[in-house]
């Protein structure tokens, strides 16, 4: 039973937040803070780490066959990064008392999400340039303004990431521009993979505010800085110069500069298969899961062989005991 | 609960980020052990030369003081303005002062 004691005692904890939060000031990891924030910070780290650990595949699969040394060394490190991208947002997201086990697991059981972008297949080498330009250029979008996130171990991860994409987009662009100088079939891969990519790479914003029933919680908590809407905006005014410089078209007849609002007018984004893809029925889906739970399944010996070499070294040294999980976080 | 339960136990990771500034931490990671906390930390945490030297503390071993601002840990500071160079008046024209 929760005594009047205890609950004017969380009203004070409780305000003391919300005035942390007012004064753009970061919450920390133990600092007190309202359940439903932490769930919420669970989740969007979450989600945000599964999207970077599953993002690996879909250009993953061109290592192999990358057109040259160049290309291949690039793409390997690109891969890399978006790894240690998955890692910065797992440990960031168990400062808030997650597991990261318990994380990967509700990731294979599909019961947390990933970006909806990532269940799209690459078809060709230039998938690999327009995902760089396209969807890193959409998350760039996303990303900085979570830099100033309310959540500190958030906003520090956000920071580092955001200077890793700024290598992914331009790779990504300038992979593009040397396959727009080569032959006419090279341009036209190109211009194929923009069109399949552009439609996916504005969903990544996510629902029309007038259907993002949580953005207002999210704004008021500083963990969400701009709206959806004014988010996919931006994106299409930042990326329309850039396609004309490349040479490739939009596929978009309605997109058009509008000077009367300053920005570009777009045509409508297809909801309905947004909503097919996010629950699971987009190209990749049970491809994209099957492969990750293969990576941990098959990686399962070496996570306990390096824990009982771990042990049988403590031993043979006579030290501390065997490991323990968990602890504190600073 | 997934079958890597117990799992690799965390680690604090902190940087040097060149010579002459201190180790700051950086975040944490996931090891078997320290010695591969270390290597783990050097791919996860150094990937474009952010670091000269790295230290890995198991996160179990960290002791830290209360997170509250309001904590009376932090009371016997508040109080001692005069331990602050601006709680003394000095003439505006005494020099290199």
């Amino acid at each position: 039973m929760t005594t009047v004691q205890e609950q004017e005692q969380e009203q004070d904890l409780e305000a003391h937040f919300d005035d942390t939060i007012s004064r753009m000031n970061r919450i920390e990891p133990r600092d007190w803070m309202p359940d439903a924030y932490r769930a919420t910070m669970i989740r969007q780290i979450a989600q945000h780490a599964h999207s970077e650990i599953i993002g690996m595949q879909p250009e993953g699969n061109w290592i192999t066959r990358a057109p040259s040394l160049r290309r291949k060394a690039i793409l390997l490190a690109k891969v890399q990064d978006e790894a240690g991208h998955g890692m910065y947002l797992y440990s960031a997201a168990e400062t808030l008392g997650a597991d990261r086990a318990d994380l990967t697991e509700k990731l294979i059981s599909s019961r947390q999400k990933y970006s909806s972008i990532f269940n799209y297949p690459t078809l060709t080498y230039a998938d690999v340039g327009v995902i760089g330009w396209l969807v890193d250029g959409a998350a760039i979008c996303n990303q900085v303004p979570l830099c100033r996130s309310s959540y500190g171990p958030y906003g520090r991860a956000m920071i580092r990431i955001c200077k890793e994409e700024s290598f992914h987009q331009r790779q990504g662009y300038e992979l593009l521009l040397t396959m727009m100088r080569g032959t006419q079939a090279q341009r036209d891969m190109v211009q194929d993979a923009t069109d399949r990519y552009w439609w996916p790479s504005l969903m990544m914003f996510g629902p029309p505010d007038a259907n993002s029933p949580n953005t207002e919680q999210s704004m008021r908590w500083g963990v969400k800085r701009h709206t959806n809407d004014e988010l996919r905006q931006r994106f299409v005014d930042m990326t329309v110069p850039q396609a004309e410089k490349l040479g490739v078209t939009l596929p978009d007849p309605d997109l058009r500069w509008n000077p009367g609002r300053g920005h570009h007018d777009f045509g409508p984004v297809d909801w309905a298969e947004f909503k097919a893809v996010v629950a699971g029925n987009g190209p990749c889906n049970a491809q994209r899961l099957a492969r990750r739970k293969a990576a941990h399944d098959e990686g399962a010996w070496v996570r306990e062989a390096a824990l009982a070499h771990a042990a049988k070294s403590q031993a043979d040294q006579g030290e501390r005991t065997r490991p323990s999980a968990g602890g504190l976080h600073v | 609960m997934s079958e890597i339960s117990p799992g690799w136990p965390l680690f604090e990771v902190f940087l040097r980020g060149k010579r002459g500034l201190n180790h700051v931490h950086v975040g944490s990671l996931h090891a078997a052990d320290p010695e591969m906390a270390l290597h783990h930390a050097r791919d996860l945490y150094t990937r474009r030369n952010e670091g000269v030297s790295i230290w890995v503390v198991r996160a179990a071993d960290i002791t830290a003081s209360s997170p509250d601002e309001k904590d009376p840990f932090f009371a016997p500071s508040g109080d001692k303005v005069y331990r602050h160079p601006t709680f003394y008046a000095i003439p505006d024209d005494v020099p290199h002062m």
